[in-house]
C-alpha cells in the first residue's frame, strides 16, 4: 500500500468515524440525560434519509432536503418526547426496550407506506459535486471532503455547547445526577424534551448527511443503531467526549479491517469491543 | 418431584390433555403453526429465567437459537439426515460454549450496557454467519433430511411425519419448562433472583453472583438453541435472519406479553403473540404496523401482561396463571 492509498483510506476511516459520532453522540447524550435507552435511534437515522430523498426528488436541492428533513425529525422528536418517551423516564429499561422496538416496527412500516421499499441514491448540491484528483488513476469526492468538515464543524458545536453554555452545563449536571439537577429547579421537562428531540435529529443529520454518499435503503438503520452502540459502550454512557473516540477507533477499524482482513472484517470491531469491556467495563471514558 | 405438581397442575394438566389430543384432530397445517409456535415458547420460557428471575435483558437470544439451527445444518449431509445423538449434543455443547463466552464479557456490564453489548454480540454472530461462506452466507442453508432418531437400524421417531415432529415439540416445550421450574425453585434460583433484587446485599452474604447469573445466562441460551435446532430440522432452511436481533426482541415481547412472574406465562406470551401476527397477517397489509403499535400499548396500558388481563377478568383464584408457588421472592418481582 502507497502513502496515497493509505491516505485515502484513511480519510475514508476518518469521515466513516465522524458520521458514526454524529449519530453516537445524540444517543449517548438521550442514554446520558433521560436515562432512557433508545433501541429506535437506527430508525431515525433511515427515515433522516428517506426524507433528505423524498424532499430532494421534489425539489431538486439538496438545501431545502437538508432543512426539511432536519426540521421534520426533530418535529417528530418533540412530539414522541411528549407522548410517549415522557413516560417511561425511571420505568425499567426493558418497558424501554419494547417501547422502542414497537417505535421501530411503526417507523418502518408508515416508511414503507409513504416511501415504499426501493433502494434511492441522493444527489449532492453542485458545488460539491466532482472530485479532487489524486494521482492519475485515484481522486477523491469533493462532496467527502465537505462531508468531513461539516462533520467536525458539527462536533465542535456540540462541544462548546455541552462545555460553554447554560444548557451544556444543565445537560452536564443532569447526567451527573439527575435528582439533585430537578430539586435545584431547573426545568428538566423542558431539557429532557429538547436533548431527544435533539438526539433524534442527530440521528437524522447522519442518515441525511451520507445519503448523496451512500445508498439510501430501508435496513440502513440497523446497522447503525449496532455500530453506535459500540461506540457507546467503548466511550461510556453520557460521554460525548468518549463518543468521539468510540466513533473513531470503529471508523479506523472497519475501515482499515475491510483492506487487510477482508475475511474478517465485519467482526473485528466486536473483538475491539470484547477488549474494552475486559479492559474498561465500563468504557474508555465512563465513570466506574 | 411432587412440588412441580401441586396446587396450579389442574389446569395445566388440562392444557396438556389438550395439547397431547390437538393432533389427533386439527388438520396438518395447524399441527405445524403449533409446532412452531412451541419452539418460539422453548425461547421465551429460557428467555425468562435470565430476564424475569435474574433480570438480565438480553437481546442476543436470537443468535443462540439461529446458531443451534446452523449447528444442524452442519452436522447434517447432503445425502441422509445426521444422528441426533451425535448431532444434538455437539449443537448444545456449541451454543452453551460461545454463551458461556459471550456472556462472560456481558455480565461484566450491567443495565443500558448489558442490553447494548448483547445486542452487539448477537450482531457479531448475525454478520458472522452473514459475511463469511461457513453457513452459506446471506442465502443460509438448505437441511435437507431431517435428522434421524434411531437405534441401529430402526427408527424410534420419524420427523419427517409432522405428526410426530409436533410430540417431539411438545416434550421439549415440557422438559424445558420443569427444568426452569426446578432452577427457579432450587437454591439456585433463589440467588438469582436475590442478586436481581439487591445486587451489594447477595455478594454481601457471599453468593458468587456473577458465576450464578453466567450459570443462568448459558442455560437460557442453551434451549434458546434447543428450540433453534428443531425449527431448523422443521423448515429444512436456516438463514442469517434467524440469528437477527428483531427476533430476540420479539421474544422479549412474548415474554412480557405473558407475564415474567411465572414460568409459564412466556408460553401463553408466545402462542398469543404468534397467532396475533397470523391473524393480523391474513388480514392487512400493513400487519407490522399494528403490531408494532400493539407492543406500544402493551408497554402502556398491560404492563403485567395476560396475567394482568386475566387477574382483571377472571375472579380470584380461578384464574389459570397467577401461579404464586413459583414467584420468585417478593424483592425480584419484576416491577415493570
Amino acid at each position: 500500500m502507497d502513502a496515497i492509498t493509505f491516505a485515502v483510506q484513511l480519510l475514508n476511516g476518518v469521515q466513516y468515524g465522524l458520521v458514526l459520532f454524529l449519530v453516537a453522540s445524540g444517543l449517548t447524550l438521550v442514554f446520558g440525560i433521560l436515562g432512557v435507552i433508545n433501541l429506535a435511534h437506527g430508525a431515525f437515522y433511515m427515515l433522516g434519509a428517506y426524507l433528505a430523498w423524498f424532499i430532494a426528488s421534489i425539489t431538486g436541492s439538496f438545501a431545502l432536503a437538508l432543512v426539511g428533513a432536519l426540521a421534520i425529525s426533530f418535529l417528530l422528536g418533540i412530539a414522541l418526547e411528549e407522548v410517549f418517551v415522557k413516560r417511561m423516564i425511571g420505568r425499567d429499561h426493558l418497558a424501554q426496550v419494547l417501547l422502542s422496538f414497537g417505535l421501530i416496527l411503526v417507523i418502518d412500516e408508515v416508511r414503507q407506506i409513504l416511501f415504499g421499499k426501493d433502494v434511492h441514491s441522493v444527489a449532492a448540491p453542485e458545488w460539491l459535486q466532482g472530485s479532487f484528483k489524486l494521482t492519475e488513476v485515484l481522486s477523491y469526492p469533493i462532496y467527502r471532503v465537505a462531508l468531513c468538515v461539516a462533520c467536525l464543524i458539527l462536533a465542535g458545536v456540540i462541544f462548546y455547547v455541552i462545555q460553554k453554555t447554560r444548557l451544556g452545563m444543565i445537560i452536564r449536571a443532569g447526567a451527573e445526577n439527575r435528582d439533585m439537577t430537578r430539586a435545584l429547579g431547573i426545568p428538566f421537562d423542558v431539557v429532557n424534551r429538547y436533548v431527544f428531540a435533539g438526539g433524534i435529529a442527530l440521528a437524522a443529520l447522519g442518515g441525511i448527511l451520507v445519503a448523496p454518499v451512500s445508498t439510501v435503503f430501508p435496513g440502513m438503520g440497523d446497522g447503525m443503531l449496532i455500530l453506535s452502540f459500540v461506540v457507546v459502550v467503548l466511550g461510556g454512557i453520557g460521554s460525548v467526549a468518549g463518543a468521539a473516540i468510540g466513533a473513531l477507533l470503529i471508523g479506523l477499524t472497519d475501515t482499515f479491517g475491510k483492506v487487510f482482513f477482508p475475511q474478517v472484517s465485519s467482526i473485528l470491531i466486536y473483538v475491539l469491543m470484547a477488549g474494552v469491556l475486559l479492559w474498561r467495563p465500563n468504557g474508555l471514558l465512563g465513570k466506574s | 418431584m411432587n412440588a412441580l405438581f401441586q396446587k396450579s397442575s389442574k389446569p395445566i394438566l388440562a392444557l396438556l390433555i389438550v395439547a397431547m389430543v390437538l393432533p389427533i384432530i386439527a388438520p396438518t397445517y395447524y399441527v405445524q403453526f403449533a409446532s412452531k409456535a412451541m419452539l418460539m415458547a422453548i425461547v421465551a420460557v429460557s428467555l425468562n429465567l435470565a430476564v424475569g428471575y435474574g433480570g438480565l435483558v438480553s437481546l442476543c437470544h436470537a443468535a443462540f437459537f439461529g446458531l443451534g439451527g446452523y449447528m444442524l445444518g452442519f452436522t447434517s449431509s447432503d445425502s441422509a439426515g445426521a444422528s441426533i445423538w451425535l448431532s444434538l449434543p455437539v449443537a448444545l455443547f456449541v451454543v452453551a460454549a460461545v454463551a458461556a463466552l459471550i456472556g462472560a464479557l456481558s455480565l461484566r456490564t450491567r443495565g443500558i450496557y448489558f442490553i447494548m453489548v448483547t445486542l452487539a454480540f448477537g450482531e457479531m454472530l448475525f454478520y458472522f454467519f452473514h459475511d463469511t461462506k461457513i453457513g452459506g452466507g446471506s442465502d443460509g442453508m438448505y437441511i435437507y433430511f431431517k435428522p434421524e432418531i434411531a437405534l441401529g437400524d430402526l427408527t424410534l421417531i420419524d420427523l419427517e411425519d409432522a405428526r410426530a415432529f409436533y410430540y417431539v415439540a411438545l416434550a421439549c416445550l415440557v422438559g424445558a419448562s420443569l427444568l426452569i421450574r426446578m432452577l427457579v425453585k432450587s437454591p439456585f434460583g433463589h440467588a438469582l433472583a436475590a442478586a436481581k433484587g439487591n445486587e451489594r446485599r447477595a455478594l454481601s452474604l457471599g453468593f458468587p453472583v456473577f458465576w450464578i447469573r453466567l450459570a443462568a445466562f448459558v442455560i437460557s441460551a442453551t434451549l434458546a438453541g434447543l428450540a433453534g435446532y428443531f425449527s431448523a430440522a422443521q423448515f429444512g432452511f436456516i438463514a442469517p435472519q434467524m440469528l437477527g436481533w428483531h427476533l430476540s426482541a420479539t421474544v422479549l415481547v412474548m415474554v412480557v406479553l405473558g407475564g415474567m412472574s411465572s414460568v409459564l406465562g412466556p408460553i401463553f406470551g408466545a402462542i398469543a403473540l404468534l397467532g396475533l401476527e397470523e391473524v393480523l397477517k391474513a388480514s392487512f397489509e400493513h400487519w407490522k404496523l399494528i403490531n408494532g403499535l400493539l407492543i406500544i400499548a402493551l408497554v402502556f396500558a398491560l404492563p403485567g401482561g395476560l396475567q394482568q388481563m386475566a387477574s382483571l377478568l377472571i375472579p380470584k383464584g380461578a384464574a389459570p396463571e397467577p401461579d404464586l408457588q413459583s414467584m420468585p421472592p417478593k424483592e425480584a418481582v419484576p416491577h415493570v
